[in-house]
């Protein structure tokens, strides 16, 4: 087994058992945290991967947008040292099972399909590649979804400040919400 | 390649989307369903990046795939917890179990 693979296998070790504690610890702030050393397990994976663009966007995106944003929701809400009360245990087991039913299924769907590996060119990933094919407006050009995803970003903007708005403020903030869009 | 056959890493992404599933499951509170969304979105990341990595090098699809559903992932995120902050302020609880207004 080589130093890579020996990596790898560790890198794994530590996301799934991140995730695992994410999804059951009982008190919200430390589910908050372990999510957090899963995402951080996730962008070295994508290290591992040699996808060093898609590693720093994870790390940038989630570790740095999407979990402050989830522990700052935590602190807005809810006091954050009590613990969440158990599930049921009917529910849990029944969980468990369907979870484990999935994975067993997904396992030997994976392992008996076959993958034709194609080891013939070295995956390389340059960022200038990226964005030229991203902005591209040729038949392998991605330029269609960006702006379609762009204007997804702004509209989910403009949701959020409308959801989240105070109603018995919406006279005060109208004219705050009209200049920010 | 590096050792490590495509269908180890496609093991690790499947077990990591029913650790989210188990945690949708198990979870009655808003917060901590998102997080495990978050996590399936993520097994389904790594999927598409191993993909492209073993299967086509020669292309990025997987890639642009993979950038695409993270500003998704993002924009979901946002406006879930802005219902998240609403739905406090009006029940003072955000557990889904206090939510049955609309429930049949």
């Amino acid at each position: 087994m080589s130093a890579s693979a020996i990596i790898f296998y560790l890198i794994a070790a530590f996301l799934l058992g991140a995730g695992l504690l994410a999804v059951t610890a009982r008190k919200i702030f430390r589910a908050a945290i372990w999510l957090l050393l899963s995402l951080v397990g996730i962008a070295a994976l994508y290290f591992w991967m040699e996808v060093e663009f898609v590693a720093a966007v994870q790390i940038i995106v989630y570790v740095g947008g999407i979990v402050i944003l989830i522990i700052f929701s935590i602190f807005l809400t809810q006091q954050s040292g009590e613990k969440m009360p158990k599930p049921p245990l009917q529910r849990t087991i029944f969980s468990v099972l369907a979870a484990l039913f999935g994975l067993a299924f997904a396992y030997n769907l994976i392992a008996g399909y076959g993958f034709a590996e194609s080891n013939d060119q070295p995956f390389k990933v340059a960022v200038s590649d990226i964005g030229t094919q991203m902005l591209s407006t040729t038949a392998h050009g991605f330029i269609l979804p960006f702006e379609v995803v762009s204007m997804l970003l702004l509209a989910a903007m403009i949701g959020c400040i409308v959801i989240a708005m105070k109603s018995n403020q919406t006279n005060i903030a109208a004219p705050q919400n009209r200049e920010e869009n | 390649m590096n050792g490590v056959p495509l269908t180890h890493i496609l093991f690790v992404s499947t077990a990591l989307f029913f650790i989210g599933m188990y945690g949708l499951f198990t979870r009655r509170n808003m917060i901590t369903m998102l997080m495990s969304i978050e996590l399936m979105l993520n097994s389904v990341n790594i999927n598409f990046v191993a993909f492209n990595k073993y299967l086509f090098p020669a292309k990025l699809d997987g890639i642009f795939f993979t950038i695409f559903i993270i500003t998704i992932a993002a924009a979901e995120a946002a406006v879930a917890i802005a219902i998240i902050i609403n739905l406090y302020r009006s029940h003072q609880s955000i557990d889904v179990d206090d939510a049955t207004e609309m429930k049949f």
